[in-house]
This record gives C-alpha cells, sequence and structure tokens, in this order.
C-alpha cells in the first residue's frame, strides 16, 4: 500500500469539508473493497476520509412498507434487522450470502453501491425495487444512479447517506457464486410490487452485464404474464452485451440468467 | 503518521503508526501478538480475524488507525491463564488442525459465530459460517466438528461466561 493520510469524519459535514483537502480524497466506508485495492495498488489516494465512525449514517428505519437504510449500516446488521426480515425478506438474505462473516461485519451498503462492482448484489436489489439512492445533496433513483463498471452518478465530494425503498408484495434473489471468488457470476433479483395501482414486475441481473447491473425485459415479460418459476422456462435471454471472461462466457451468463431467474422467483413465493 | 490507542486482550496499548499500517501488523510487530496470522493478503483466508469491538473481522483488511478508540481480542486473549477457551479445547479435543496455521482464525471466527447462534449449530450453518476461513490442510471435517462440540459445550456451561469469554 502507498503512503496516505487518513481522516477520521465525525459528521457528512465534516466528511465533505475533510474532502477539500488533498489531491486525491476518497471516502472509506467498510474498506471492504477499497482496502485490498489500496495493498495491491491499483487504487492510491493520499487522503482517506473514515466515514465509519458517522452515527447519523447507521440504522435502519421500517414504516410500514417503506424502508429506510443508513448508508454506513453493514451487511450483518442489514441481515439481522427483524423489522427488514419482516417485510422484505428478500434483502435480508442477499446481505447474509455478500462475502463471509468478517466480511459483513464491516462492509455497507453505501460503500457497495457507491462502488457499483459489476458483481456486487446490492446493485441488482436496488435496481429491482426502484430504489432510491438518497446523498447529501439530492435524490437519485436506482436506474440512473448505477452508470456503469464501478461508475455512479455521484459527483466528487458527494456522500451516499441513505437507500430508501417500498417492500414490494414478493421478491427474491438468487446468484451463482465464482467457486473462488464467491463473487456473483450472474445474480437475478426479482420484484413483484405495484406501479400506479398496476402489478409491477422488475428484475434486475448483476455480474453478467458489460456495463454492470441492467434489468431483463425478457424475464420481467414473461414474469408480468404469470409470477411463477415455470413461467421463466424458456425464456431466451439475448447474450449480447454479457460479460466474456475467463469464468465464464457470455452465453453460458445468458443461461445463468435464466436459471437464477427461476430460482429466485421460486424464493419469492415460497 | 498517527498515534493509535487501543484495549488489546484487555490491556491498553497506544502507539505511532504510519497511517497506511493494517491492524495485522500493528498487533503482531509492535505488540508482538503474532498469534494473528496473514496468510493470503487479500482478504480471503481467515487467518487474521480477530474481534474489534465483539465483532470478527478480517485484521488484514483494516487499518491500524481506523481501529484506534476500539476494543481488541486476539487469539492470545481468549484463554484464561492456562485454561484454554472452550473453543481452543474443542479444536484440540477434536484434532481440528493439521499445521495449525489457519487455526487462530478458525478459532475467532467460530468464537464469534457461537456468540451469534445462542439458539445452537447445525452443520450446515457453521459450514457456511466458515466460508471466509480456509484450511489447506486437511479439509474442514475436524474443524467442523470442534465447532459444533464447542457450541454444545459452551450451551450447557452458564450462557454469562460463553459471552464473558466471547
Amino acid at each position: 500500500m502507498y503512503s496516505l493520510n487518513y481522516h477520521r469524519a465525525s459528521s457528512v459535514a465534516d466528511a465533505v469539508k475533510l474532502a477539500k483537502k488533498g489531491d486525491d480524497v476518497k471516502y472509506l466506508a467498510g474498506g471492504m473493497t477499497l482496502i485490498p485495492a489500496m495493498k495491491t495498488r491499483l487504487s492510491a489516494p493520499s487522503d482517506l476520509i473514515d466515514l465509519g465512525h458517522i452515527g447519523e449514517l447507521k440504522g435502519i428505519k421500517v414504516s410500514g412498507k417503506n424502508v429506510t437504510i443508513g448508508a454506513g449500516t453493514t451487511h450483518a446488521e442489514v441481515a439481522a434487522n427483524e423489522k427488514l426480515k419482516a417485510v422484505c425478506p428478500a434483502v435480508s438474505d442477499l446481505a447474509a450470502h455478500i462475502g463471509d462473516p468478517a466480511v459483513r461485519h464491516k462492509g455497507t451498503i453505501g460503500g457497495s453501491i457507491a462502488n457499483n462492482d459489476p458483481a456486487a448484489d446490492y446493485p441488482a436489489a436496488l435496481l429491482a425495487l426502484d430504489a432510491t439512492v438518497v446523498t447529501n445533496k439530492r435524490e437519485i433513483a436506482a436506474a440512473k444512479f448505477f452508470t456503469g463498471l464501478f461508475e455512479t452518478a455521484l459527483k466528487d465530494g458527494e456522500i451516499v447517506t441513505a437507500v430508501r425503498f417500498t417492500a414490494p408484495a414478493k421478491a427474491g434473489y438468487e446468484k451463482f457464486r465464482n467457486p473462488a471468488s464467491r463473487y456473483a457470476m450472474t445474480g437475478v433479483f426479482v420484484a413483484k410490487g405495484k406501479a400506479n395501482g398496476k402489478d409491477d414486475v422488475r428484475v434486475a441481473v448483476t455480474g453478467a452485464g458489460e456495463n454492470g447491473v441492467f434489468r431483463s425485459k425478457e424475464i420481467e415479460a414473461a414474469l408480468s404474464k404469470k409470477f411463477d418459476a415455470a413461467a421463466v422456462e424458456g425464456v431466451k435471454v439475448p447474450s449480447k452485451n454479457l460479460m466474456s471472461d475467463i469464468h465464464a462466457s457470455a452465453d453460458y451468463r445468458a443461461a445463468l440468467v435464466v436459471v437464477m431467474a427461476k430460482r429466485a422467483t421460486a424464493k419469492a413465493n415460497s | 503518521m498517527s498515534d493509535v490507542s487501543l484495549v488489546v486482550n484487555g490491556r491498553k496499548v497506544s502507539g505511532t503508526v504510519e497511517d497506511r499500517t493494517l491492524l495485522v501488523h500493528f498487533l503482531r510487530e509492535n505488540l508482538g501478538l503474532t498469534g494473528t496470522h496473514v496468510g493470503c493478503d487479500t482478504s480471503q483466508c481467515g487467518a487474521c480475524v480477530v474481534h474489534v469491538d465483539g465483532k470478527a473481522v478480517k485484521s488484514c483488511t483494516m487499518l491500524a488507525v481506523q481501529a484506534s478508540g476500539s476494543t481488541v481480542t486476539t487469539i492470545e486473549g481468549l484463554a484464561n491463564g492456562t485454561d484454554l477457551h472452550p473453543v481452543q479445547a474443542a479444536f484440540k479435543e477434536n484434532h481440528g488442525l493439521q499445521c495449525g496455521f489457519c487455526t487462530p482464525g478458525m478459532i475467532m471466527t467460530s468464537v464469534d459465530m457461537i456468540a451469534r447462534h445462542p439458539e445452537g449449530l447445525d452443520e450446515a450453518t457453521v459450514r457456511h459460517e466458515l466460508e471466509g476461513n480456509i484450511c489447506r490442510c486437511t479439509g474442514y471435517h475436524n474443524i467442523v466438528k470442534a465447532v459444533l462440540a464447542a457450541s454444545k459445550t459452551m450451551a450447557k456451561g452458564s450462557k454469562g461466561r460463553a459471552k464473558a469469554a466471547a
């Protein structure tokens, strides 16, 4: 790791102020991606602003079907929250399967979405849940937040403070993990909610797209007819714009999208 | 450089470190607590697991300055004098190790796991929970056996004592 200057922020306002100093400043949330990237020198910030001690970023609020998760809430806290489990168990289940227990004790939802790793789990949930990303400056719809590989709509110095969504009637997430890294080689989040009084099925795919998380129109069309795992059977997902790498070809990932969508739907209905 | 002060295994410690110093290096090099190991350096193997404010974390993926002000427990802090912690005793009893390199991390992860599952553990849960700890010698059979045995012993003993030990 290259030399750096560490600053501990006491509040969001303090973090913004601290970020104005230094040449190449990065915010540090749980550090579960950033610190490994710094150790391998893929990332070399001159200054780190630690957001890990800011109380206002932590906690989960559930009011009826409305859920707000503070950006500094760890995956372990999301997984264990009973109120969230009661209204949207799919998100609790997703959080319980990120990384391993030690990673879940440090990694945060805000850090995960701000990093927008193309194989991260939360982006799929946020996109399928039509969630809103709240920052210290504005509110951004998930569909406009995730803009590409490791790219988001966040501007310099902007901090994610919370994620907000309405719990859908049904939701489920399933991923096919890389056997070594355990990251999703393809993960699918399905949600059946309401939009303008009508049923609204949204399906988001992570780990497979060349430009990161995306919605699968083909699976959405099939599940809109009937929200059942059998409805996904035989659906063709085009492999265009899907990733091809040492682990899986685009065609293989296209097939995985269908299988994961089936399993996620079965989970949502169980 | 930054000042770091922590409570490690019940003892107040402090030091001045480069900001980039990882917690594991502070523990090993500044404090001489070499029971915490560096296995992979890529956050995957779990040999470096310690408890920070009561939670299992990978000390190779945390800066020492990040942990400043926290309470840390390492493998050296588990035993009570010559009395092994029930999880250490179970690993010994069930031969949950071969070369022993991964064992400190396995044990710290297991203590955390047992504390989070007061209702008891089954094999599938133990295997899922051990996902972040890699053993390259033996496979996981006896490790899983040891965790299950320790979980039973600790449930039988007073729950308060099990928690205090964690």
